[in-house]
């Protein structure tokens, strides 16, 4: 995904010249070849998150389109403040990109871990959050970003991650991608737990039932439609996400099925739980301390039918 | 814009000192000894110094000011008020429901005011991103952020202060109302502030310390921004707190003290805005 996001701004400075890219003292080599196309629309901002956000907001107010890129918990956590003010009360057009989301820089432990940030940032008013799938709506996500009229968090993974989309999809910020059909159980999927879920999917249909499985990869706004549709027709609608149960998709999920009469579909939540991981190994192991390996997810769906 | 002569600016600091006081006694809010230190800044900055046509508040190419001590959004909303941005009327909606007057600035709504301050911390660099948007467009307006001594408690004010000159921004200038004291105590207790002046020259500022309310010497310094250095200017503006009432001056009781009637009119009366 990080190399998406980097092929996909380079491509982009070459299309629209307002945008300007700063980056937190990270992705030393990564950008090299945006600084080659447009030297004066990079800026490495220094370890100095707060700073970084503000100085995006300035240029956002006087006609430029920011990007701010840096490891996840550093660019939401580190200068939330910020971002709620000088990004969110101004509704400024930044774009913030945070790498290494969830569990994906599990081995260098949990201060780069980011498991509460979704909730964070969900929460500012006018913010949207968007959590890319694969290396293929990284690209179609930062696009959309660059259109959009207002702050937008766009929450990636690291590199390498399955590629689920054959092709581009046709990418709405708000509307969820459908990667396979099904009507027993329907999978949401949100970020870089998508090559998981199909797998987890795959188990069920080994065992007998039908399961849908969308990329969710807007948290805010929902998707209404399709949850609307999902739990009108499915016996088990699923939320998972490298994120805390608390605050996250599931909780936005199940906030949205609170205010509505009752549904048919069972609501199941899987994210991580609300304790550190203070164990030290790779991401798949993180996922599997958490239930977040695709046998768990199958098993306790299996359960509920 | 012409600079108005010394003498006119000085009557138009009183003027706004007198206003404060009453905006703060009718609507029964704070932050008034924090209002009267940077009056005569504002006065250097709308009167003399800034390129901003009233009319025409949201010109790309304008001098734009930020308030980054918020908590001074009184002062800003009158001077303001009586350089037109405004009708004077509107400052009776000072605090009031329904109205944009918060008593920190809010982003909508007011012609003129660039940001929305309160937190402290965040105006400098709103700044720096205004200024390198201003080099990157290509044009040749120039920043300037007010900031006060408490708020050089905040970290992301050196984070800020750290960018500027390694970019060789001449474009912006930095404003401290040094008046001593922030909300509970002295400033130079409360954390180690002094040497304030060195410290934003070791951080690669032009950095110069006046007397905050000496107009000439404000002028003098931000008339000359940019001065072609490459080195963002720093000015460190000595005041007094409360400045322009014998009673509230230095007397941090005044950061959240409310003046009553007797107290407006002997403050107008020092001012030489009512007759003795």
């Amino acid at each position: 995904m990080r190399n998406a996001f980097a092929a996909v701004v380079t491509e982009l400075t070459q299309e629209d010249p307002r945008l300007v890219l700063l980056a937190g003292d990270i992705g030393n080599r990564l950008f090299n070849q945006f600084k080659d196309f447009s030297p004066n629309r990079f800026y490495n901002c220094g370890v100095a998150e707060a700073n970084m956000i503000g100085v995006a907001a300035g240029m956002a107010m006087s006609g430029l389109r920011p990007i701010c890129y840096t490891i996840t918990p550093f660019i939401t956590a580190r200068c939330l403040e910020q971002i709620r003010v000088d990004l969110c009360y101004h509704n400024v057009p930044v774009t913030i990109v945070g790498t290494g989301s969830g569990l994906s820089y599990a081995s260098l432990g949990a201060t780069h871990h980011s498991c509460e940030d979704i909730a964070m940032l969900r929460v500012l008013p006018g913010m949207t959050v968007i959590c890319p799938a694969d290396a293929v709506e990284v690209k179609a996500a930062v696009r959309a970003a660059l259109k959009h009229d207002g702050p937008i968090y766009i929450r990636i993974g690291k590199k390498n991650e399955p590629v689920v989309h054959a092709a581009p999809p046709d990418f709405v910020i708000g509307k969820s991608i459908c990667l396979r059909p099904g009507n027993d159980v329907c999978l949401l999927s949100t970020g870089n737990m998508i090559s998981v879920v199909l797998q987890a999917a795959e188990k069920l249909e080994q065992a007998g039932y039908s399961a849908r499985v969308e990329s969710f990869h807007t948290v805010k706004p929902l998707d209404e439609e399709c949850l609307k549709k999902v739990f009108s027709h499915c016996r088990v609608v699923a939320t998972i996400e490298e994120h805390s149960l608390i605050g996250g998709f599931g909780a936005a999920v199940a906030e949205w099925l609170a205010d509505r009469p009752p549904f048919p579909a069972k609501l199941a939540r899987f994210g991580s739980a609300d304790r550190f991981l203070y164990e030290t190994g790779s991401q798949n192991f993180a996922r599997r301390q958490y239930g977040l390996d695709a046998d768990s997810i199958a098993e306790k769906i299996k359960n509920l039918l | 814009m012409t600079p108005a002569p010394i003498k006119e600016m000085e009557k138009i600091a009183r003027r706004i000192r007198g206003r404060v006081v009453e905006l703060s006694h009718l609507t029964k809010t704070q932050h008034l000894g924090s209002s009267l230190s940077c009056v005569d800044i504002l006065t250097a900055c709308y009167w003399s110094v800034l390129r901003i046509d009233h009319q025409a508040p949201g010109d790309p190419c304008r001098d734009r000011f930020i308030l980054s001590k918020g908590h001074a959004a009184p002062a800003l909303y009158v001077a303001l008020a009586y350089k037109s941005f405004f009708p004077e009327e509107l400052l009776t909606t000072f605090a009031q429901d329904g109205s944009h007057f918060a008593e920190h600035p809010c982003p909508k709504g007011i012609p003129g005011v660039e940001a929305a301050t309160g937190s402290l911390g965040h105006g400098l660099s709103l700044g720096i991103g205004m200024a390198l948007a201003g080099r990157i467009l290509r044009h040749t307006y120039r920043v300037f952020a007010l900031l006060s001594d408490g708020e050089c408690n905040e970290g992301s004010v050196w984070e800020a202060a750290m960018m500027a000159p390694a970019h060789g921004l001449d474009n912006i200038a930095v404003i401290v109302d040094y008046n001593r004291w922030q909300a509970t105590g002295r400033s130079e207790e409360v954390l180690a502030l002094k040497p304030l002046r060195e410290k934003w020259a070791a951080f690669g500022w032009d950095a110069h310390e006046i007397d905050g309310h000496d107009l000439s010497a404000l002028c003098a310094l931000l008339h000359t921004v940019p001065d072609g250095s490459g080195k963002p200017r720093a000015i460190i503006a000595k005041t007094v707190k409360g400045k322009g009432v014998s009673f509230m001056e230095d007397d941090n009781n005044w950061h959240y003290r409310v003046p009553t009637e007797e107290e407006v009119f002997a403050a107008k009366r020092e001012l030489g805005l009512v007759e003795s």
